[in-house]
């Protein structure tokens, strides 16, 4: 088996997304990389490491053009020769395994979380996270778009050969006339971590000790629905079933009563905590420990056992 | 403007997600279907709010059998001006966006609207194909779109942060949180969906480029285990030895 994997390298560095996609693509076939960053040469050879023999670098696409890119991907799978082309499923992958799917007519498995099974269908997410589905390729070329976090990394001690490749990228139709970036160090769809807060907190003034907690912790912070809707918290923090999914190794929730459309966003997390008053709460369902109390007073001193915990590991 | 919005029906957010027929479909009783959250609140909407103040008119667009008339009439009770159904299956998203796309060639739409995901199959994938099958730019996770003439200045979701880009119509977008505020059809809207005109259009021959074969459901989770609230440090030991999280 031939594969290309694409990654997004814009923001100059290698996200851990991207040495997943790698390391997926090479447990399948022997992997080449296509990217298109304003990213050092020495970075990209470090693919290698994670499987990756060979990387394919366009550096004339300088913006998140899904037009591009796709030509982009399309031209590598004509000169790689590739059967099988991997995505990793973050914001510029949402934008472009489309795209690229219906450019090449191949089969695209969106969502996948484990590499193919062994008649070679895919196990995707579905319904939210709340099951899964099994998705055959119908066509000879296939196309899978791999949920962030859903693979561990694996290294091989290898380094890859950098190439700069013309993509055909064509020109853009897309101007790009401002970034906003977030605040906050840790960005929360690519959090291992996160503490998230609810309507149990009572207002945006006590969010500092939901902030203080993320900070000893190295986590990202996020909210429940109700609290982005009043305006307590940006939108973007709002996790659930029309915010944002995610799936960090911990996810912390205090004063977060647990709805389904709440768990929706949140059920690919490893290891849920529930902090909350009422015992009946439906989270504690979800949860894989819980402690039954008043968030203004457990935050802090769990801030303050993880500062403990820190200092003597 | 003559705008269009990709419509989808879902499983209502509180369903219980099961399957039959030896999981290979998905458990329809009891299950109430809605328009797909992302199309409704922030597709739709938004495409209204244009056509209010530039002018024009808003097509919604489904593939679906007639079953789906019913979620259609719910888009025209918000504000939709026409709606058309392709009479087919949506089991595949290229099959899906080749029926739209097929149609919407021929339309002469500025703008063609899609939601982030349907809720159900969650794959993000039917505009991107839209867009690739028409040869039109698509921007995706867009939460705010403002029309200036025939270009559009867009707010959209990237990694770190959001970015604001232009484009030019016709383009294709999709639409997350934060682009519009959910509307509640009244009475008068309820009233005048009964007349307004749904075109049933035939499907165009499209292969199916992949396949659900199965469902399956995840593990059930093992039982939450309580750590006093006066006994915090119990529950950093355990996330540290037994959950190895931190």
């Amino acid at each position: 088996m031939s594969v290309l994997v694409y990654i997004d390298t814009l923001g100059g560095n290698i996200a851990k997304n991207a040495m997943e996609a790698v390391t997926y693509g090479s447990k399948i076939g022997s992997t080449t990389v296509v990217t298109n960053g304003p990213i050092s040469n020495d970075a990209l050879a470090s693919l290698g490491n994670y499987g990756a023999s060979k990387v394919l670098v366009d550096r004339s696409i300088t913006v998140n053009d899904s037009s591009q890119i796709t030509n982009l991907i399309a031209t590598a799978v004509e000169s790689t020769g590739a059967d099988t082309v991997i995505i990793s499923l973050d914001l510029t992958g949402r934008a472009v395994a489309s795209r690229v799917s219906a450019r090449l007519k191949a089969g695209l498995a969106v969502g996948a979380i484990a590499l193919p099974e062994g008649d070679g269908h895919i196990k995707v997410n579905v319904f939210s996270g709340k099951a899964y589905g099994h998705v055959k390729i119908n066509t000879a070329k296939k196309i899978i778009a791999l949920t962030p976090n859903s693979i561990p990394v694996e290294t091989t001690g290898g380094s890859a050969a950098v190439e700069d490749f013309n993509g055909n990228a064509g020109a853009s139709t897309v101007i790009v006339k401002e970034v906003k970036k977030q605040e906050g160090d840790v960005l929360l769809p690519e959090a291992e971590l996160v503490v998230s807060g609810g309507r149990g907190l009572k207002g945006p003034e006590n969010w500092g000790m939901v902030e203080d907690l993320a900070k000893v912790l190295g986590a990202a912070t996020a909210c429940s629905r109700p609290v982005a809707d009043i305006g307590w918290r940006p939108h973007h923090e709002h996790v659930g079933q029309t915010g944002v999914a995610i799936r960090p190794n911990l996810y912390i929730a205090a004063g977060i009563s647990g709805a389904i459309q709440h768990l929706a966003g949140v059920n690919g997390s490893k290891v849920i905590v529930v902090i909350n008053t009422d015992p009946e709460a439906p989270f504690f369902k979800a949860a894989d420990y819980g402690i039954v109390g008043d968030a203004f007073d457990v935050l802090p001193k769990l801030k303050a056992e993880i500062e403990k915990f820190k200092a003597q590991n | 403007m003559k705008l269009l919005v990709c419509i989808s029906k879902a499983p209502d957010t509180t369903s219980k997600i099961d399957f039959t027929d030896n999981n290979t479909k998905f458990n329809e009783a009891g299950v109430q279907y809605i328009v797909n959250p992302y199309d409704e609140w922030y597709a739709l909407v938004r495409a209204l709010e244009l056509k209010e103040t530039l002018g024009g008119s808003v097509t919604t667009i489904t593939v679906g059998n007639a079953g789906d008339d019913a979620i259609i009439r719910k888009a025209l009770a918000i504000g939709a001006d026409d709606a058309v159904r392709i009479n087919a299956e949506a089991n595949d998203a290229y099959y899906t966006a080749f029926q739209i796309a097929e149609y919407a060639k021929a339309g002469g739409f500025d703008i063609v609207f899609t939601g982030k995901e349907t809720i159900n199959y969650n794959g993000s994938q039917v505009g991107g194909m839209i867009a690739e099958i028409m040869g039109l730019p698509y921007i995706s996770l867009a939460e705010k779109l403002d029309m200036n003439g025939s270009t559009a200045t867009i707010n959209r979701e990237m990694k770190g942060g959001i970015e604001v880009v232009e484009v030019n119509t016709p383009f294709v977008i999709s639409a997350a949180k934060g682009m519009a505020e959910q509307r509640i059809p009244n009475m008068r809207g309820i009233m005048a969906a009964r007349t307004k005109p749904l075109q049933v259009v035939e499907p165009v021959a499209c292969d199916e480029l992949t396949t659900f074969t199965s469902y399956s459901l995840p593990p059930a989770k093992s039982a939450c285990k309580y750590v006093d609230a006066d006994n915090v440090a119990e529950l950093v030991n355990l996330l540290h030895t037994e959950a190895k999280v931190i």
